[in-house]
């Protein structure tokens, strides 16, 4: 185990230095550069503006010099937001994705699960019906539009709830109704096909051949092996719903870290990008191994270190 | 059932005459594999009725604009933001133009996109993925770690990259989803042929002499062919929700080329003045993406025999 442990430590770190090799050479193909946009600025005020931020040096001087800094956690002012660090950043915004993130999840996974168990245990019968129309319209309405939708009807023509911004608890309801449908439907869909799969097993005939009771069978043998494929497409969904979703973000007017992603690539800032996009791949490698580890406990048959 | 019981006389029963002949008699025609899921597929009610739907948009999609008498660009400012009438069906938008015809020129921008952004990535897939799983060792080591390292980058910075570099037309697009979206597929033929090539008839083809590729395309891959045609079908409608993404951050198609995601976009901006303007297109995306999802579900019921009920 810890063998296993610490390889996997080794193959995270290495993957985690390629994605930053990659991101950085990439993001520097980019036409332009991160002042061009401010239209305020002349040709010479940019390159003051370069050669202050050290962006006029040779490009792999500013690759071991990045790197450097990454080493020790720093990721940089960002070129955008006049003297904040992309780490104060990431510390200011993280927590309002991630809690976003976090509420929807703890809506969409206890429901989502259900339906799809609910749905694969009477399958052909009317509750299996429901739950299917359910999910494939959660799956078919894009988030924008969605969110857009619940806005108007509950905010603006009902008057129930907050239209915008993210300050009380009444506040967040709207945006994680609208992340958790699309959550909870893609969870239903992959639960119901996973339990399918599962019934049609041996141990599950062995299990009925032995006397058990249906209850018995669908919570212990059936919902902890078609948990598996769940568990796999968990790692990398937590990550990216904690990360935010820039589009709820936007129409919500919330102050997430989902915005910061989509405007820096888009505003060339350099060093905001590559923070975001290294911060998101360590936490997917933190939530994929954590993930690996889960999957011995639910299934003794895979064991880790092989 | 056997709790059904029905009593019939012993008169009503007559033996069959059975000779060596008649008993392996094949009554019906065998049905092959592709056969068989087709017979199913179209046994499914609300498969079929997302096919025709999908068929009823794309031929919208053709013929709209060819008979139209306003172009998708054709601005009329003494008539902005016209409600739905029999003149423009749809109504126009800012800009005076007739959303009629925008929406289902959309509709070729979106189901273009949609269409052959799913089915080129696969296609790479299922060619990188057949590689792979076939000659492993070091080959696949070597394939499955790029995969690992390109899939950690969110795709958002790939596609935007690639936007940069090749402009924004629906063509951009769609190479943007090729080099993005075929690491999904790689890995699961890689994983299925991986178990396929330990069998007999493989090593039977082999031992008859059929080369590596021959081997790869013509008997490993057609087998692996079921579950990629699903996931292909369910990634058309994923593919245009990421169109609408796109063009709802403003990176997708740039007007004045319409796509749904575009002209969604623009209506949320009028929603509460204007709401047809984004219904309209709302619908459509909502309405064309189920029925890609109710057709993929369809075909993975009739193409996976495990799910047979």
């Amino acid at each position: 185990m810890v063998r296993y442990i610490l390889k996997r430590l080794v193959i995270s770190i290495i993957t985690i230095w390629l994605l930053a090799t990659v991101t950085f050479f990439l993001l520097r193909t980019l036409p332009g550069n991160p002042f061009q946009t401010e239209k305020l600025l002349t040709v010479e005020m940019q390159e003051r503006m370069m050669s202050y931020y050290g962006l006029d040096r040779p490009l792999m001087e500013q690759y071991f010099t990045y790197m450097k800094n990454l080493l020790q956690g720093n990721f940089g002012y960002s070129l955008k937001y006049t003297n904040r660090t992309v780490n104060s950043i990431i510390k200011s915004t993280f927590p309002v994705s991630a809690e976003l993130g976090l509420r929807s999840l703890a809506v969409a996974l206890p429901i989502g699960l259900a339906l799809g168990v609910a749905s694969a245990r009477k399958r052909g019968k009317i509750i299996d019906y429901i739950c299917v129309v359910i999910a494939v319209i959660g799956v078919s309405i894009p988030s924008f539009i969605m969110g857009t939708f619940l806005q108007y009807i509950f905010a603006i023509k009902l008057k129930l709830l907050p239209v915008s911004q993210w300050k009380t608890a009444a506040h967040t309801i709207l945006p994680t109704v609208a992340l958790a449908l699309s959550l909870m439907a893609t969870l239903t869909r992959v639960m119901r096909a996973s339990m399918l799969e599962v019934t049609m097993q041996d141990y599950i005939k062995t299990a009925r051949a032995k006397g058990l009771g249906e209850g018995r069978i669908t919570w212990s043998h059936q919902v902890r092996n078609a948990m598996i494929p769940i568990l796999t497409m968990l790692g990398p969904m937590v990550a990216s719903v904690l990360m935010g979703t820039f589009v709820i973000e936007k129409i919500f007017a919330i102050p997430g870290l989902g915005q910061h992603f989509v405007n820096s690539i888009t505003g060339l800032d350099y060093t905001m990008t590559m923070g975001l996009t290294v911060f998101y791949g360590i936490f997917l490698v933190t939530a994929n191994f954590i993930v690996d580890i889960l999957y011995g406990l639910v299934d003794p048959r895979i064991r880790l270190a092989k | 059932m056997s709790n059904m019981s029905v009593k019939l006389p012993a008169d009503a029963f007559r033996p069959v005459k059975q000779t060596s002949e008649t008993s392996e008699l094949i009554t019906r025609p065998s049905l092959t594999f592709w056969a068989d899921a087709r017979r199913r597929l179209m046994k499914n009610k609300v498969a079929m009725l997302g096919l025709i739907i999908i068929f009823i948009i794309t031929l919208m999609a053709i013929v709209v604009p060819v008979f139209s008498q306003y172009s998708y660009e054709q601005q009329n400012l003494s008539n902005t933001n016209a409600p739905p009438s029999t003149e423009h069906i749809f109504g126009t938008d800012s800009h005076g133009r007739d959303l009629w015809v925008r929406v289902w020129y959309g509709a070729r921008v979106s189901l273009a996109v949609g269409v052959f952004g799913s089915i080129i990535p696969s296609l790479i897939g299922i060619i990188i993925g057949g590689i792979s799983g076939y000659f492993g060792g070091k080959v696949d080591m070597i394939i499955m770690r790029f995969i690992d390292i390109v899939m950690c980058v969110p795709n958002m910075i790939y596609i935007i990259l690639i936007t940069l570099f090749i402009g924004t037309g629906p063509v951009a697009l769609i190479i943007a989803f090729a080099i993005t979206g075929w690491m999904g597929t790689a890995r699961s033929v890689r994983g299925m042929v991986l178990q396929l090539k330990e069998q007999e008839f493989v090593l039977a083809s082999r031992t008859l002499g059929a080369s590596s590729l021959s081997l790869i395309f013509e008997h490993l891959v057609p087998n692996t062919l079921g579950i990629v045609v699903v996931s292909m079908t369910l990634g058309v409608p994923a593919a245009i929700f990421q169109e609408a993404f796109l063009s709802f951050i403003g990176l997708g198609i740039k007007p004045p080329i319409p796509s749904w995601g575009q002209l969604a976009n623009t209506g949320i901006s009028v929603f509460r003045i204007y709401p047809s303007q984004l219904l309209i297109p709302a619908a459509l995306i909502s309405m064309t993406m189920l029925s890609f999802n109710l057709f993929g579900d369809g075909l993975r019921d009739a193409l996976d025999p495990k799910l047979r009920m």
